[in-house]
């Protein structure tokens, strides 16, 4: 069995009265790539910003690699994990080399391989730096800009990604192109990744398994076949059955315009 | 014209030099203290509610009395630090006019930099946080960046205010443009009082294009622009320190002047006498009657013209009110004995305070003295300067004769007698060597029942230079050289309209006079009685 590189252990998250998250307990391998699904406020994003403690949580533990994330310094942690927003969160007072740059900076790596990483890394997301470095980020496109987010957060070596619905303000086209260049650069970094998508297509294209959330706990965990075909309840279901009627749905209006 | 604007161009480098000098520090020290709290204000309410409470309260209190309440405060500070420390500071001048200024230019700088600090996109500074800065990287790399533009206008905004407002830093003893607008409303010249808010308006000017490029050199990210303002802000401020500094050598004899005409000459007088002698010397002008006192007991002013009446009033506190010679002799022992004051003698006039009536108004109501004067008082307008009304003499006299005025007005002298000419007031509280009351033949009220005390102008010298020799043999000369009727003279020398002359003149006629031994007897030019 391949080793755990993340694990939740009965993470609980209060708001007030609120239970955004509820005892949560949940295994990523080493080198796979999960993605934690659900419809929006169901848990996902606050399950995402526990583990590297941007939230806090009020009860139970996240485990990177076999240590308690309380054992380490929240600062360190951060740096040694990649953090991918949907909104981006590129910094607009820097250009887009300086966003790539700034784990490295904080790090204080000498200026010639801090420049080497930064190349390296736009040239892996397909903007390169000759072009790109001295951009602004409002000079660029929502595409663009992602994937100087995907670049920033990589920039760093980290071995784990944490990505908050990063393609959900893109639209299809760019969507699909940067899905698939993600799956691409997962596997040959090595990188464990959780994602995090209420998009049920996106899910089943992008993932190894699948964490589904409903109401701050998890109702299934499988791989994309698994859920399709055994869904754990009506919930699942549901959500299973909304992109194969799409797709049948599409089938039929493509198809009868088609011949 | 021409010679007036000459006379002002003498003192820029001075004056300038010390309002740049005070307004950048000012604004400096306001900058330092306003972004620590602004910080901790813009994440914490419980913080930012106070300090915007505070800063908006200073804001309030008039210039004047915030610059003039840092006298005594500091004053009483360096009195503490003296008795525990074992050492003082000036309570007068550069400190009181930096602190009060520093407080002002807080609010803006405050308050933009909350509103900076606080506009900076959440999403943004949770990235700041997912990417592994600290508080205080945050804090540097990504919060100050963003907010440094608003954060700049407000220190813009700051810097405007303060270097207009350091215009009022004249009255606390701090040589600033205010000097030209203050001595410039005394002496009614009003090209010196026009030079000094233009001075004033354009170094202000100065400054907020200088910021205005860092400003721009901050949101455009251009060097350029921000090394430009950067060695602009530094070549004004050393352009200003070096007539400063180019004055140093030992410290310079303080001579202080009260706000009007014949202080001005005498404090001129003074300082020629003193530097013929050797000594450097400075000017303090334009300082309140206890502020002047205050400052002379502590030794911030070394040498200055005072009045018998006013020390045995407002300093001994005395209500009796014995013979003219018996005062003088009381007062110059108590002054001694109290305060280490040295008092040099009499000059030889005496300023008295004056109940003055139009000559046509006085002979219509058949008004010759004091006592005439009760019954009419309540359909009478009565017309003081800024300090009359709330003086010990003013209480004595109303109540010997029983006088109720209808209005009580406050005026800069001489807009009080301009009150008087044109009918706004009746009855005006002059001075008895005041070189307009003959200029307009203005009836004097005689007050039968003695309840003004007389007024011998005297020369005190400081605790620290009571034994020194040189500065006394140097002013030793003026005591019993000026007779009424010169100081009245001189005085309207400065205040006519016709052939003005400046305090600055008319001291080198009086020096003249009194160096040749010559008894110094002046005619005024113009129409002079």
């Amino acid at each position: 069995m391949a080793a755990i590189m993340i694990e939740l252990r009965g993470l609980t998250k209060a708001f007030g009265e609120r239970c955004a998250v509820a005892g949560l307990d949940l295994r990523v391998e080493t080198g796979e790539l999960m993605v934690l699904a659900g419809p929006s406020g169901c848990g996902k994003t606050t399950t995402l910003t526990m583990i590297n403690r941007l939230t806090e949580p009020t009860a139970g533990d996240v485990r990177i690699d076999g240590v308690s994330v309380r054992d380490f310094d929240p600062v360190a942690l951060r740096r040694r994990i990649g953090f991918v927003f949907q909104d981006v969160g590129l910094f607009p007072h820097l250009t887009a080399g300086e966003n790539v740059g700034i784990a490295l900076k904080l790090a204080r790596t000498p200026k010639p391989q801090l420049n080497a990483r930064v190349s390296e890394m736009m040239r892996r997301v397909r903007m390169p730096s000759q072009e790109f470095e001295g951009r602004f980020p409002i000079t660029l496109s929502a595409g663009q800009r992602q994937r100087i987010g995907i670049a920033r957060a990589l920039a760093g070596r980290p071995s784990i990604m944490l990505m908050d619905e990063p393609f959900g303000a893109l639209d299809p086209l760019t969507r699909d192109e940067l899905v698939e260049e993600y799956r691409t650069l997962h596997e040959s970094l090595n990188l464990t990744t959780l994602l995090v998508t209420h998009d049920m297509t996106e899910a089943f294209l992008l993932a190894d398994r699948i964490a589904i959330m409903h109401q701050g706990t998890l109702v299934q965990v499988g791989t994309p076949h698994e859920i399709a075909t055994v869904p754990a309840n009506d919930f699942v279901r549901a959500l299973v059955e909304h992109p194969r009627r799409r797709a049948r749905e599409l089938a039929w209006v493509l198809g009868a315009s088609g011949t | 014209m021409s010679e007036a604007v000459g006379a002002a161009w003498a003192h820029l480098p001075e004056y300038l030099g010390w309002h740049v000098v005070l307004s950048l520090s000012a604004i400096g020290a306001g900058v330092l203290v306003s972004i620590p709290v602004a910080v901790v204000s813009a994440r914490s309410a419980a913080m930012r509610g106070p300090a915007l409470a505070f800063a908006n309260i200073v804001q309030t209190i008039p210039g004047l009395a915030l610059l003039a309440l840092f006298y005594p405060l500091l004053l009483g500070l360096s009195s503490l630090t003296r008795a525990t420390f074992g050492f003082g500071f000036r309570a007068l001048g550069f400190l009181p006019a930096l602190a009060a200024l520093t407080l002002y230019s807080m609010l803006p700088v405050l308050r933009n930099t909350i509103i900076g600090l606080r506009g900076v996109d959440p999403a943004v500074r949770t990235a700041a946080r997912a990417v592994g800065m600290t508080r205080f990287q945050e804090l540097t790399l990504v919060d100050f960046p963003l907010a440094a533009p608003v954060v700049l206008a407000g220190i813009r905004t700051a810097a405007v205010w303060v270097i207009g407002t350091a215009t009022l830093s004249t009255p606390v003893g701090q040589t600033s443009l205010g000097n030209y607008i203050f001595t410039g409303l005394q002496t009614e010249n009003w090209v010196s009082v026009l030079f000094g808010c233009v001075a004033a308006a354009l170094l202000a000017l100065l400054v907020d294009r200088l910021l205005a490029l860092a400003e721009a050199g901050l949101t455009r990210r251009s060097q350029i622009r921000l090394i430009a303002s950067a060695v602009g802000l530094v070549i004004l401020a050393g352009a200003s320190i070096v007539p400063i500094l180019a004055r140093g050598g030992p410290a310079p004899l303080v001579v202080g002047t009260k706000g009007f005409d014949e202080q001005l000459i005498l404090g001129a007088l003074m300082e020629d006498r003193l530097r013929r002698a050797g000594f450097a010397t400075e000017r303090r002008d334009g300082l309140g009657s206890q502020v002047i006192f205050d400052a002379l007991a502590a030794n911030d002013v070394d040498v200055y013209v005072d009045y018998s009446g006013t020390i045995w009033f407002d300093d001994m506190k005395r209500g009796d009110m014995p013979s003219r010679a018996q005062i003088l002799k009381q007062m110059t022992q108590w002054l001694a004995r109290t305060h280490g004051i040295r008092c040099l003698g009499r000059l030889g006039f005496e300023n008295a305070y004056a109940f003055a009536m139009r000559s046509d108004r006085a002979h219509a109501f058949h008004i010759g003295s004091l006592a005439d004067l009760a019954s009419h008082a309540p359909n009478m307008k009565i017309g003081g300067d800024f300090e009359f009304f709330s003086r010990p003499e003013w209480r004595a006299v109303r109540r010997r004769y029983g006088l109720n005025f209808a209005v009580e007005r406050q005026y800069q002298p001489d807009f009080m007698y301009r009150a008087l000419l044109s009918g706004d007031v009746d009855v005006i509280s002059a001075f008895s060597s005041d070189g307009r009351i003959a200029q307009y033949g203005l009836k004097l009220l005689s007050d039968p029942q003695g309840a003004l005390p007389p007024y011998d102008a005297v020369l005190l010298v400081a605790p620290a230079h009571a034994k020194d020799g040189r500065l006394i043999a140097a002013l030793a000369p003026l005591v019993g050289s000026l007779d009424l009727k010169t100081m009245q003279r001189a005085n309207l020398m400065v205040d006519q309209d016709m052939g003005k002359r400046t305090p600055e003149q008319v001291a080198g006629i009086l020096d003249r006079r009194i160096s040749d031994r010559v008894p110094a007897r002046l005619t005024a030019r113009g129409s002079g009685p």
